[in-house]
C-alpha cells in the first residue's frame, strides 16, 4: 500500500464533493473550483513543509492542464514540464499525468510520456471517487513516481542537470 | 564515383521501393460487386461462402452490408481488423492516436517499415490492399478528450454504410480510461459493443459482450480479471509497464472476431463473457446481469427500458421434461434468464470460478482515507480568482 509519508500528505489535502466531469456544464465549474481550492491548499502545505515541488494551471475550460514539477537530488534541482487532459470519464477515471520531456527515456511510461502508476493507484482512486481530485493524483501518483524514477534516471545518465537562472521559490 | 545515369537509375529504384512500401502500387485485385460462392482459385470469398453450403451460416453475404468500429488498433485491434477485412466486412471504422513503433514488432500485423506512421493510416493501407471491397475510415485521435469524444459519438451514431449507427463497436484499447469512454458512449447511444483485453503480464485475456441494459456494462462492476495463478508478490514490475505476447493477443482477437461474426451473422451462441488464462489453458465463461446501482445513469436508464419491454419476444419451446438435461455440470455453465425481474442483491454480480474483480469498492459513503484537510467548502471566490491565485503562488 501507500507509504506513511504519502498517506500523511494525502490526508491533509481537502477532499472534493462534486461528482462532475467536463461534459457536465455548470456542475463542472463547481468541481473545477473545488479542484483549484484543493490544489492551492496542497501547494500551501508543501511550501509550509519546505517541500514545494510543482505548479499547475489550466485553460479556461479546465480540461487542459500544464505546468512544471521539480525534484531535488544531491542539492541539484531537476525540472520537468507536466501536462495532462481531463478525460470525459473524469472523475471516475484519474487524469493521466504526463512528462513529455521524458518520453522514451524510461520504460515506466506509456506513449506520450504518461507515467506508469503502481497497482495501488487505480484501486485507491476508484474507492475515493469523487473525493479525490488532481491534487490527490499529484500526491499519490506523480510524487512517488518522481521519487523512484528520477534518482534512477540521473544515476543512469539519462537526464543531466541543466543550469537555471530563475528560482521557482 | 557514380555517373549521373547510375544515380538516376538508383533514384528510380528507390522511388519504386518507397511507393511499394507506402502501398501506392494500387489494389492487387479489382473490387468485387457481389460475393460469389463459385469455388475457383481466383474467388477470395469461396471458402467463406462455403459456410452457407455447409449450413453453418444462413446468409453470409449479409456481412457486406454491415459496419464495425474498431477502437484501438494495437496488438488486438489490428488483428481484429485484419480478420474482419478478410471476412469481407462491409465497412470498418478505425480509431487510434498512436504511432507504429519498433517496440510493437513482437505483435502481429504491423511491419518494421511502417514505424513512424500513424497506426490507423498504416492499418488502413494494408487492409485496403488485402481487400479493396471493404470501406475503411480511419480516425487518428484520442477519444477520451472532450472535443474528440463528441466526434467519436457522432461517428458511431452515423458511421454505417447507410448513414445509421454502426452494427457493433469493438473495444481493443489498452487502458481503463478509453474503455470507460467507450462504455459511456455506448450506454448513451444504446449501442451494442464488445470489450476485450489482455492483462499487463500478457498471460490472460477476456472478451465481454455488452448490450446496454441487458448485460453488465463496463461500469457495473470494478474491472474483471482472470485469475492467472501467479502470486502478485512474485510478479516483478521492475523497469517495465507492460509485457505482451503475439499469442495471447492473437487468441483474444480470434475470440473477439469469432463472437462478432456469430452475433452479426446470427449463428451459434454469443459469449457474454469469455476469459482466457494462458498458464493453465483455462477458459471461464459466464453471463453478467447489469448492476441496478450502476454508476452510469444511462446504464440504469437502459435497464429500465429493458424491464419495461414486453416479455413476449422470446418464443420458448415448451418441454415437459423437468429432469436436468445434464446431471453433472463439469464446466459450471449456467443459463441466466434475461426476463426474470432483477433481484435486490446489491452487487448482483455472480462471477464464475477463475474470474474476480480487480478491486472492491466500498458501498457506504464514508471516507475510507481519513482526511484531516476536511472537504473543500464552497469558495466565495470565483473560478477566475482561484485560477489567478494558483497562478501567482
Amino acid at each position: 500500500m501507500v507509504d506513511e509519508s504519502t498517506r500523511k500528505t494525502l490526508s491533509s489535502i481537502p477532499l472534493l464533493q462534486t461528482k462532475a466531469g467536463p461534459r457536465d456544464k455548470e456542475l463542472w465549474t463547481t468541481r473545477l473550483k473545488e479542484e483549484y481550492q484543493a490544489l492551492i491548499k496542497y501547494v500551501q502545505n508543501n511550501k509550509a513543509a519546505d517541500n514545494d515541488w510543482f505548479r499547475l494551471e489550466s485553460d479556461k475550460t479546465g480540461t487542459k492542464w500544464f505546468g512544471k514539477c521539480w525534484f531535488v537530488h544531491n542539492l541539484l534541482k531537476y525540472e520537468f514540464d507536466l501536462e495532462f487532459d481531463i478525460p470525459i470519464t473524469y472523475p471516475t477515471t484519474a487524469p493521466e499525468l504526463a512528462l513529455p520531456g521524458l518520453d522514451g527515456k524510461t520504460a515506466k511510461m506509456y506513449r506520450g510520456g504518461k507515467i506508469c502508476l503502481t497497482d495501488h493507484f487505480k484501486p485507491l482512486w476508484a474507492r475515493n471517487v469523487p473525493k479525490f481530485g488532481i491534487a490527490h493524483a499529484m500526491a499519490l501518483g506523480l510524487g512517488p513516481w518522481l521519487a523512484v524514477e528520477i534518482p534512477d534516471l540521473i544515476e543512469k545518465g539519462v537526464i543531466t542537470y541543466q543550469e537555471k537562472t530563475e528560482d521557482a521559490k | 564515383m557514380s555517373t549521373v545515369e547510375e544515380l538516376q537509375k538508383k533514384v528510380k529504384e528507390l522511388e519504386a521501393k518507397l511507393a511499394a512500401a507506402q502501398g501506392n502500387v494500387g489494389p492487387a485485385r479489382q473490387k468485387i460487386e457481389v460475393m460469389s460462392s463459385e469455388v475457383v482459385d481466383s474467388n477470395p470469398y469461396s471458402r467463406l461462402m462455403a459456410l452457407k453450403r455447409m449450413g453453418i451460416v444462413g446468409n453470409y453475404e449479409k456481412i457486406r452490408e454491415l459496419s464495425v468500429a474498431v477502437v484501438g488498433v494495437g496488438g488486438v485491434g489490428s488483428v481484429t481488423a485484419e480478420m474482419l477485412t478478410r471476412c469481407g466486412i462491409g465497412k470498418l471504422i478505425l480509431f487510434d492516436y498512436d504511432k507504429v513503433e519498433l517496440a510493437n514488432m513482437n505483435r502481429l500485423f504491423f511491419q518494421p517499415h511502417q514505424a513512424g506512421l500513424s497506426k490507423v493510416d498504416a492499418a488502413a493501407g494494408t487492409l485496403q490492399a488485402i481487400n479493396p471491397d471493404v470501406a475503411i475510415d480511419a480516425y487518428n485521435y484520442n477519444i477520451t478528450t472532450v472535443d474528440n469524444f463528441q466526434k467519436f459519438c457522432d461517428t458511431i451514431r452515423t458511421g454505417s454504410l447507410t448513414g445509421g449507427p454502426v452494427d457493433l463497436v469493438l473495444s481493443c484499447v489498452d487502458n481503463f480510461e478509453a474503455r470507460m469512454a467507450i462504455n459511456t458512449a455506448c450506454n448513451e447511444l444504446d449501442q451494442k459493443w464488445f470489450e476485450s483485453g489482455v492483462s499487463e503480464n500478457a498471460v490472460s485475456g477476456h472478451i465481454q459482450f455488452i448490450v446496454p441494459g441487458e448485460t453488465a456494462c463496463f461500469a457495473c462492476a470494478p474491472p474483471l480479471v482472470v485469475a492467472s495463478k501467479i502470486d502478485e508478490r512474485t510478479l516483478k514490475r521492475e523497469g517495465v509497464c507492460a509485457a505482451s505476447l503475439p499469442t495471447t493477443m492473437g487468441i483474444v482477437a480470434g475470440f473477439l472476431v469469432q463472437n462478432t461474426l456469430k452475433y452479426l451473422l446470427e449463428f451459434g451462441t454469443v459469449s457474454h463473457y469469455l476469459g482466457y488464462s494462458a498458464l493453465t489453458d483455462f477458459f471461464p465463461s459466464m453471463s453478467l446481469k447489469p448492476n441496478p446501482q450502476c454508476d452510469d445513469a444511462y446504464c440504469r436508464a437502459r435497464q429500465a427500458e429493458v424491464r419495461a419491454r414486453p416479455v413476449v419476444e422470446v418464443a420458448t419451446e415448451v418441454t415437459e421434461d423437468v429432469a436436468p438435461v445434464h446431471a453433472d455440470n463439469e464446466w459450471g455453465i449456467s443459463l441466466v434468464d434475461e426476463n426474470s425481474p432483477v433481484d435486490d442483491d446489491v452487487s448482483n454480480l455472480k462471477l464464475v470460478d477463475g474470474v474476480q474483480v480487480a478491486y472492491s469498492i466500498p458501498v457506504d459513503n464514508s471516507t475510507p482515507e481519513s482526511s484531516t484537510g476536511g472537504a473543500v467548502a464552497a469558495s466565495e471566490l470565483s473560478l477566475e480568482e482561484l485560477m489567478q491565485q494558483m497562478k501567482s503562488m
